[in-house]
């Protein structure tokens, strides 16, 4: 689980940070936890996307307020049964999760180098938490040969110009050096996960590994290695293998697997830097762009559903049909590119299918071209009609006689 | 996916409704298919939480657990869906044929004449979409090494008799449903995608709903807005419309329906606890109603959100059905009869389960057969169906035209001159026809009537021109052993004719069965010595 909040920047907001607020409106900033870090990832392209998360703001309400909500939510069963896997784990002194642990990490079974498990003050503030948390690091990272637990830590990540709290479910710290550790209540079975799912814990589990990079690095007093793939020994820095803490088989035994997060945290990376390129999309927006979802006193809103609409339209949208499971706008944007009648709406294939033709009317006309006339089109050298377009068409005009042919052909006489 | 297949696609964008990708239907459906619609219980891998099946689409039955965390419950369920389901697969054990064959006696070399069973019909199992064929394999899984009262050391929590036996069904249909073209185990999602086109994604196209309402979009309402319904449109209560087609079920019928209702019998439960404890006869009996009641409402919530996907895979039935059979269908549901004698023989023989993971061995048979049977479809569905074909034609695998001239000629180098005639067709298509590529003739319904048919024709690409859009072929067999062509071996000027540029013939393989279906008893796994693939239809040495 990560819970994380997030606390507006300081008193000397930087113009960016003001400008996203002013964005948000009064709304409290919505925290940029891992999940939604990490499901940035899955649709780098989208700018509004970026513009939104950036500024903090509640997409599942502005979807709401458009007029599709978004469809997401979770069993209290699942949840239930997350919270009891993790609690069974960490009961008697972490008995159940330590089994796992030690196999994978080598931790000593009782009697050797005791497993400290610090107390990282829960129930105070972020900050505080988060200032905590990296002393109990830094000082576990000093002795080599000690075994520490950090139970919940809170790690701090800035992100275009606001500062994120993110909340990994354990680190284990030996060596001078820390390993994520993520519980999960998906099983693996006969040794193996749901590749989708073991992905999306990757993904996540990226963002706390770059989040502990980077306060290594910061507090070792060097840059942060360039190259995404090597992994740099500070001491506290962390392992780029992290382990997934899930049920075994249908049971409620723990079992631990590995899983090398390295091509997660490029991707990751990548994608943050995106974000801090934020202020020449926010150049680009109208002046009268905003995105406060507030009320008045009286119940009215801020800003009309047209408003709001329009605000989002100011910004472009990258869809894909995967955003239906990995975006709170996806019923919106899928709406949109429906309405513009946009080839996106058939899938992120089709695109490089068709080349540069960009709506389903073109294509259908490219598909109804006779053949014969559109071998004329080849000399008169045309500035805007790209080879690509002409070259789909084409393509599109064989399969579309192609298809005509069969159906005639096929059809019961 | 094709480019034939986006075409369709945004032509179905275009009227608003689902378009076809098929002229017939390239799937067999059984008579008396067995419906299943299974629910899962949300956080539990696998742990059931309902079913709603039958072969009368009039009379599901259903099958709940009252409390998905309880091991007592859960048994009795998965004793209740075995009773209910292993008759319906009895039921097609009994009823064989016998099939002729040869086997070379492994010590004289000599070939014997044997008979083996192949049972004459094979139960079929159609679920909603391809999560609830996982969802059956995880109930294989979880209980095929179940042990039982009957066996030796049944442990502390034994299962009821059936019920490993209902896992290692499960295990074979699951297992069976990832060879290409089979159909003892159907997601009707799947089955769907294979015969239309929506104006949607493959990834909205897993809504059974929302796909299906792409084939009967209510009044006023284009294909797009009524999937978006089906996907979305709930109740005053917040709950969902149309359901979704599981196993997992809506959270918010979680939330608002399904835990309550389930707090109620946990509750009742826990009165008739006590009052047994107290040995309170009239509170037991209060509690007793209540339990009752409990699983009632129960009964009627699952009901409600099962009826909608049961009656969505009966309609899609119905749509299939009314496509008319694809040529090869009989030859591939062979192979499903044999996979389910195959594995009637295994259990007959005392095997055991089938085991956690495949060992390498058998992991690269079954890699290879359904490699194979891949093959084998591609072939068969292009034969069948003029729109497969037109993907090869597409891809220049294929080409198709009009007979312009047939000149005949021979090849006089041996000691008789064969028939190697010239045929010329004039072709909008732009096959990749290297000079000296093989091709094959694609025998239409000009297929001459009578005889074993017209054997294979193969020929040879000589001339291609694509400015005036010809090819001229040498046809070099199929024409009979005289020195002239049998009359009607050959095309005539005028005449529509389809060459391939693959062979047509993979492996024809019915009706013999896959080495994973043998039994051990006639020399298949888990047996030592791999028995050859058969060549022939009339034997298996
Ligand atoms: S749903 Fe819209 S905003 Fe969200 S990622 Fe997709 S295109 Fe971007």
């Amino acid at each position: 689980m990560n819970v994380s909040t997030n606390v507006p920047p300081g008193g000397s907001a930087e113009p960016l940070a003001q400008r996203l607020a002013e964005l948000r409106g009064p709304a409290p900033q919505r925290s940029l936890n891992a999940r939604s870090l990490a499901a940035l990832a899955a649709n780098p392209g989208c700018h509004r996307r970026a513009v939104l998360d950036a500024a903090g703001v509640d997409k599942s309400a502005l979807a709401a307020r458009l007029g599709r909500p978004a469809p997401f939510g979770q069993s209290p069963f699942a949840i239930a049964r997350g919270v009891i896997f993790e609690s069974r784990l960490k009961a008697d002194d972490y008995a159940a999760l330590l089994e796992p642990l030690r196999h994978h990490l080598g931790v000593p079974a009782d009697g050797h180098a005791p497993l400290e498990v610090p107390d990282l003050l829960q129930r105070s503030g972020p900050a505080v938490r988060a200032d905590r948390t990296a002393q109990a690091l830094a000082r576990a990272a000093a002795d080599p040969d000690a075994w520490t637990l950090l139970d919940h830590p809170l790690l701090r990540l800035d992100v275009a110009g606001g500062t994120s709290y993110l909340e990994p479910d354990a680190l284990v710290v030996h060596g001078g050096r820390c390993t994520v550790v993520e519980i999960k209540s998906f099983p693996v079975l006969d040794g193996s996960a749901d590749p989708a799912k073991v992905g999306a814990a990757a993904r996540q589990a990226a963002v706390y590994v770059l989040a502990l990079q980077r306060a290594a690095a910061a507090a070792a007093g060097v840059p942060l290695s360039d190259d995404p793939y090597t992994e740099q020994r500070l001491p506290g820095s962390p392992r780029t293998s992290v382990l997934l803490v899930c049920p075994k088989d249908f049971g409620n035994r723990p079992t631990a697997v590995a899983v090398d997060v390295r091509r997660e945290l490029a991707t990751t990376r990548r994608q943050l830097s995106r974000m801090t390129g934020i202020g020449r999309l926010l150049e680009a927006l109208p002046p009268d762009a905003g995105f406060d979802l507030a009320c008045d006193e009286a119940g009215a809103p801020a800003r009309t559903a047209e408003q709001l609409t329009a605000s989002v339209e100011a910004v472009p949208a990258a869809y894909s049909p995967d955003c239906l499971s990995t975006c709170e706008l996806g019923f919106h944007c899928r709406a949109r590119a429906r309405r513009d009648d946009r080839v996106e709406q058939l899938g992120r294939g089709v695109r490089g299918e068709l080349g540069s033709i960009r709506t389903v009317a073109e294509a259908l006309a490219a598909a109804g071209t006779k053949a014969e006339d559109l071998a004329g089109t080849d000399d008169g050298t045309d500035d805007d009609t790209d080879g690509g377009a002409e070259d789909a068409a084409e393509r599109l005009a064989y399969a579309a006689a192609l298809r005509a042919e069969a159906l005639a052909a096929g059809a019961p006489a | 996916m094709s480019l034939l297949t986006t075409l369709a696609r945004l032509e179905a964008v275009r009227s608003g409704r689902a378009e076809p990708l098929a002229t017939v239907r390239h799937r067999h459906l059984s008579d008396r298919p067995m419906v299943l619609v299974p629910l899962t219980a949300a956080g539990e891998s696998g742990a059931p939480l309902a079913v709603l099946l039958g072969t009368d689409r009039e009379a599901p039955r259903l099958h709940l657990v009252p409390q998905p965390l309880n091991r007592t419950l859960r048994s009795d369920f998965l004793a209740g869906l075995a009773a209910d389901l292993l008759p319906y697969l009895e039921s097609f054990a009994e009823d064989v044929e016998q099939i002729e064959g040869s086997e070379k006696d492994p010590e004289t070399g000599e070939k014997t004449q044997v008979f083996r069973e192949l049972c004459a019909d094979a139960p079929q199992l159609i679920v909603p979409n391809g999560a609830g064929v996982r969802h059956l394999a995880l109930i294989g899984r979880s209980t095929r090494f179940r042990r039982t009262a009957e066996d030796a050391d049944p442990g502390p929590y034994p299962a009821p008799v059936r019920v490993p036996l209902l896992g290692r069904w499960l295990t074979h249909f699951t297992d069976r449903a990832q060879v290409p073209g089979s159909s003892l185990l159907l997601p009707m999602t799947s089955l769907l995608a294979r015969h239309w086109a929506t104006g949607q994604s493959h990834l909205e196209d897993q809504h059974l709903a929302a796909r299906l309402a792409w084939h009967r979009p209510p009044p006023g309402l284009t294909g797009a807005e009524a999937a978006e319904l089906a996907e979305s449109a709930r109740d005053d209560a917040g709950q969902l419309l149309h359901p979704p087609a599981g196993p997992a079920t809506d959270p918010r019928f979680d939330e608002a329906v399904l835990a309550p209702a389930i707090t109620r019998y946990d509750s009742a439960a826990g009165a008739l606890r006590h009052a047994a404890e107290q040995g309170d006869e009239a509170a037991a009996e209060r509690a007793r109603a209540a339990v009752r009641a409990a699983v009632g409402q129960l009964e009627e919530a699952l009901t409600a959100v099962l009826l909608p996907t049961w009656r969505d895979v009966w309609y899609g039935l119905d749509l299939l059905r009314a496509l008319p059979p694809a040529g090869h269908l009989e030859e591939r549901w062979t192979g499903d009869r044999w996979s389910f004698t195959g594995h009637r023989d295994r259990l007959a023989a005392g095997e055991p389960p089938q085991p956690r993971q495949d060992d390498a061995v058998t992991a690269a048979r079954k890699l290879a057969q359904r490699e194979r049977e891949q093959a084998r479809l591609d072939v068969q569905e292009a034969l069948d169906d003029p729109l497969a074909m037109a993907e090869h034609r597409l891809a220049g695998e294929a080409f198709s035209g009009v007979v312009t001239e047939v000149v005949p000629d021979w090849d006089t180098t041996g000691r008789s001159p064969k028939p190697r005639p010239l045929v010329t067709l004039r072709t909008t298509d732009r096959p990749h026809a290297d000079l000296g590529r093989e091709a094959h003739r694609v025998w239409g319904s000009s297929r001459p009537e009578g005889g074993a048919g017209p054997s294979a024709q193969k020929a040879e690409i000589v001339a291609v021109d694509p400015v005036g859009g010809t090819v001229t072929l040498r046809v070099l067999s199929g024409m009979g052993r005289r020195k002239e062509p049998e009359p009607g071996s050959l095309p005539e000027p005028g005449e529509a004719v389809t060459f391939t540029l693959f062979e047509l013939t993979v492996r024809q393989s019915a009706p013999l069965p896959e080495p994973d279906d043998t039994p051990w008893t006639h020399g298949g796994p888990p047996g030592a010595a791999p028995v050859p693939a058969p060549s022939t239809s009339e034997e298996w040495e």
